[in-house]
């Protein structure tokens, strides 16, 4: 299953605590994608969740110098 | 895994003393707290004197404690909503600017960071000394407060911390 989680209205540290929350109701194997700004968000999000023992599946930017993060838990 | 593992280990964990009760430093405190919680950190707050004043059940003004000024103390210092500014509170309207401020920027209001702060595991003990003196039982605290704790159980919980003042 795949959810989806929009954090470009969100600012620090609620930018990471909502993908960090999001990620602990999810099942393992379940993938979250987050779209996200450049700059803080895309520095500390995907790395945080590699931390976590996460797998980062993809980055790829969209429009507006936002980011679309791939995550699965 | 192995790799991810070896790095949260190397992480320090964090313990922030409360003892201001200004909404501006409360706020550090919190975005602190969640922003560590939420990178792998684990956090841990410890409330005492004026700080405690966050974790009161009853958000306004109430005359807590049993003796004449431990009331009085309680009454003036209030809740949650009461929290002054460090700097131009000017008789508490600063305050509910800020919030208003915050809420146009889209910034986490006190309530949001301490919901998240709960719902991502940070402890919060409150200190049983300034407790004491001002007339404060744990019942009158939020439900959040893991323990009313002393200096050397707030020491052994930080062992491997780093400790921030606020």
């Amino acid at each position: 299953m795949k959810h989806f989680l929009d954090i470009t209205h969100e600012t620090c540290p609620m930018t990471f605590v909502k993908v960090k929350l999001q990620l602990a109701k999810m099942a393992k194997g379940e993938e979250l994608e987050v779209l996200l700004n450049k700059g803080e968000p895309l520095e500390n999000v995907p790395r945080s969740c590699e931390e976590q023992g996460y797998e980062v599946l993809s980055v790829e930017p969209t429009d507006n110098d936002r980011y679309l993060v791939l995550i699965r838990k | 895994m192995g790799l991810w593992g070896c790095c949260m280990e190397s992480k320090k964990d964090l313990t922030i003393v409360c003892f201001s009760g200004e909404f501006d430093k409360l706020l550090a405190a919190f975005t602190i707290a969640t922003g560590a919680a939420a990178t792998n950190r684990k956090v841990t707050m410890f409330f005492t004197f004026w700080g405690l004043n966050a974790l009161k059940k009853a958000d306004g003004r109430r005359a807590l404690g049993k003796d004449l000024l431990s009331r009085a103390f309680n009454w003036l210092m209030g809740g949650r909503k009461q929290l002054p500014l460090s700097r131009f509170n000017f008789a508490g309207i600063s305050p509910k600017l800020m919030r208003g401020m915050m809420r146009k920027n889209n910034v986490a209001q006190l309530e949001e960071l301490m919901e998240a702060a709960h719902a991502l595991g940070v402890r919060i003990f409150a200190c049983e000394m300034s407790m004491h003196i001002l007339g404060v039982r744990q019942d009158d605290l939020i439900d959040e407060v893991q323990s009313v704790v002393g200096v050397a159980t707030f020491l052994n919980e930080s062992e491997n911390a780093h400790i921030i003042f606020i």
